[in-house]
C-alpha cells in the first residue's frame, strides 16, 4: 500500500475501473473505454447463477424435496406468482427473464459484501500492480453494467410492444395515447420520454443504490478505524451495521428491477 | 468563493434536500401502510410486498442524487483534481 496516502487518495484509487486505456475517462459518454473488471465479473457471476439452477433441476425430484430444491423451489414460486398477477399473456419467455434478471442482479450486488481492500491485498500478493492498476468488483454499480441490463429491458418492451400491438398499432398508440389523435407532437414527446425516462431511471437506481453503499463501506472503513481510539475495532463494529442494512438493500433492489421489468412488460401487453 | 467550494456547497444541497423528500415520503407511505394493517390485519401479507416495492421506488430519486453527488466529492469532473 502507498505510505502516505490521503483519505480522498485512497477513495479516488478504489474508484477506478480496470479500463482498456490508462488514463480514466474524461467525458461522460465516451464509447472507446471499456471497463474489463464489469465485464469479467458480470459473466462470472452469470456462469454461477446459471450454474447453481442447472445443478438443482439435474437433482429435482418430484418426491420429498430436499432444502436446496426447497430453497430454489421458493425463489421460482415468488417470481411466478409475480409475474402471473403482472403480465397477461404468454408468460412462456417472460417469466424465466424476470427469473434471470432477479438472480443475475442480486448475485451482482452481493459481491458487494466482499472487503474492498481484499482484492487489491490480493494484487498486491501477487504482484500483479501492472496489469491490474484498479479494479471495482461489482458490476451493478457500475453505470455501464446497469445501463447494459436496462437496455435490454428496453429491447424487450420495444419488441412486445411490436408483436401484441403490430406496428402500425403501436404507432397509433405512440401518436394518440394520452390526448387523441390531433395532439399527435405532444403524444409522442410524452412516449418517447416515457420510454427514456422508464430505461435510465431503471439503470440509474440500481447504480445509485449500489455506488452509493459502496462509497459509504470506504467511508465507515476511513471514519470508523480513524475518528476514536478503538481504531479497526471501530470500522468493524460500524461497518457489520451498514453491511447488514446493505443485505436488505442487496435483495430489495434485485426484487425491484424484477418487477420492474415485468410491470414494463406488462405494460407493452395492454394499451394505454 | 472558488470552484470546490460550490461543488461542496451543491454536494451538500443534493443530498439534504433529497433526504428530506425519501424521507418524508417513506414516513407517509409507512403510516397508510399501519393504518391499513390495523384495519384490515389479513392485507398485511399483501401489501407488505407492495410498500417495499414502492419505498424502492421513492428511494430511486434521492440515492440517484446521492450517487451523483458522491462521484462529485471524489471524482469531480467540474474541478482539476
Amino acid at each position: 500500500m502507498a505510505a502516505a496516502e490521503t483519505a480522498s487518495e485512497y477513495i479516488r484509487h478504489h474508484l477506478g475501473h480496470l479500463t482498456n486505456q490508462a488514463s480514466g475517462q474524461k467525458k461522460i459518454v465516451d464509447f472507446s473505454y471499456f471497463n474489463y473488471d464489469t465485464f469479467f465479473w458480470s459473466v462470472a457471476m452469470g456462469v454461477v447463477g446459471l450454474t447453481i439452477f442447472t445443478i438443482a433441476a439435474r437433482r429435482a425430484t418430484s418426491g420429498v424435496p430436499g432444502r436446496f430444491q426447497g430453497f430454489v423451489e421458493m425463489i421460482i414460486e415468488m417470481i411466478e406468482d409475480q409475474s402471473k398477477s403482472i403480465v397477461h399473456g404468454n408468460r412462456a419467455f417472460i417469466a424465466p427473464v424476470a427469473l434471470t434478471v432477479f438472480l443475475w442482479v442480486a448475485l451482482m450486488n452481493c459481491l458487494d459484501f466482499l472487503p474492498v481492500d481484499m482484492f487489491s491485498g490480493l494484487i498486491h500478493l501477487f504482484g500483479m500492480e501492472s496489469i491490474l492498476p484498479h479494479h471495482r468488483v461489482v458490476p451493478t454499480a457500475d453505470l455501464n453494467g446497469t445501463l447494459g441490463m436496462s437496455l435490454g429491458v428496453l429491447a424487450l418492451m420495444l419488441y412486445y410492444n411490436l408483436k401484441i400491438k403490430g406496428l402500425g398499432g403501436f404507432l397509433k398508440e405512440i401518436l394518440s395515447a394520452p390526448f387523441g389523435p390531433w395532439m399527435f407532437p405532444f403524444n409522442l414527446a410524452l412516449n418517447l420520454i416515457e420510454f427514456v425516462a422508464k430505461t435510465v431511471s431503471l439503470a440509474m437506481r440500481l447504480f445509485g443504490n449500489m455506488y452509493a453503499g459502496e462509497l459509504i463501506f470506504l467511508l465507515i472503513a476511513l471514519l470508523g478505524t480513524t475518528a476514536t481510539t478503538l481504531g479497526f475495532v471501530g470500522n468493524v463494529l460500524a461497518g457489520s451495521i451498514w453491511a447488514i442494512f446493505h443485505i436488505l438493500i442487496v435483495f430489495l433492489q434485485a426484487f425491484i428491477f424484477m418487477m420492474l421489468t415485468l410491470v414494463y412488460i406488462g405494460q407493452a401487453h395492454e394499451g394505454h | 468563493m472558488t470552484d470546490l467550494a460550490f461543488v461542496a456547497l451543491a454536494c451538500g444541497f443534493i443530498i439534504g434536500m433529497g433526504a428530506v423528500g425519501a424521507s418524508i415520503g417513506i414516513g407517509l407511505m409507512g403510516g397508510k401502510y399501519l393504518e391499513a394493517s390495523a384495519r384490515q390485519p389479513e392485507l398485511m401479507n399483501a401489501l407488505q410486498t407492495k410498500m417495499f416495492v414502492l419505498a424502492g421506488l421513492i428511494d430511486a430519486a434521492f440515492l440517484i442524487g446521492a450517487g451523483i453527488a458522491l462521484l462529485f466529492a471524489f471524482a469531480n469532473p467540474f474541478v482539476a483534481g
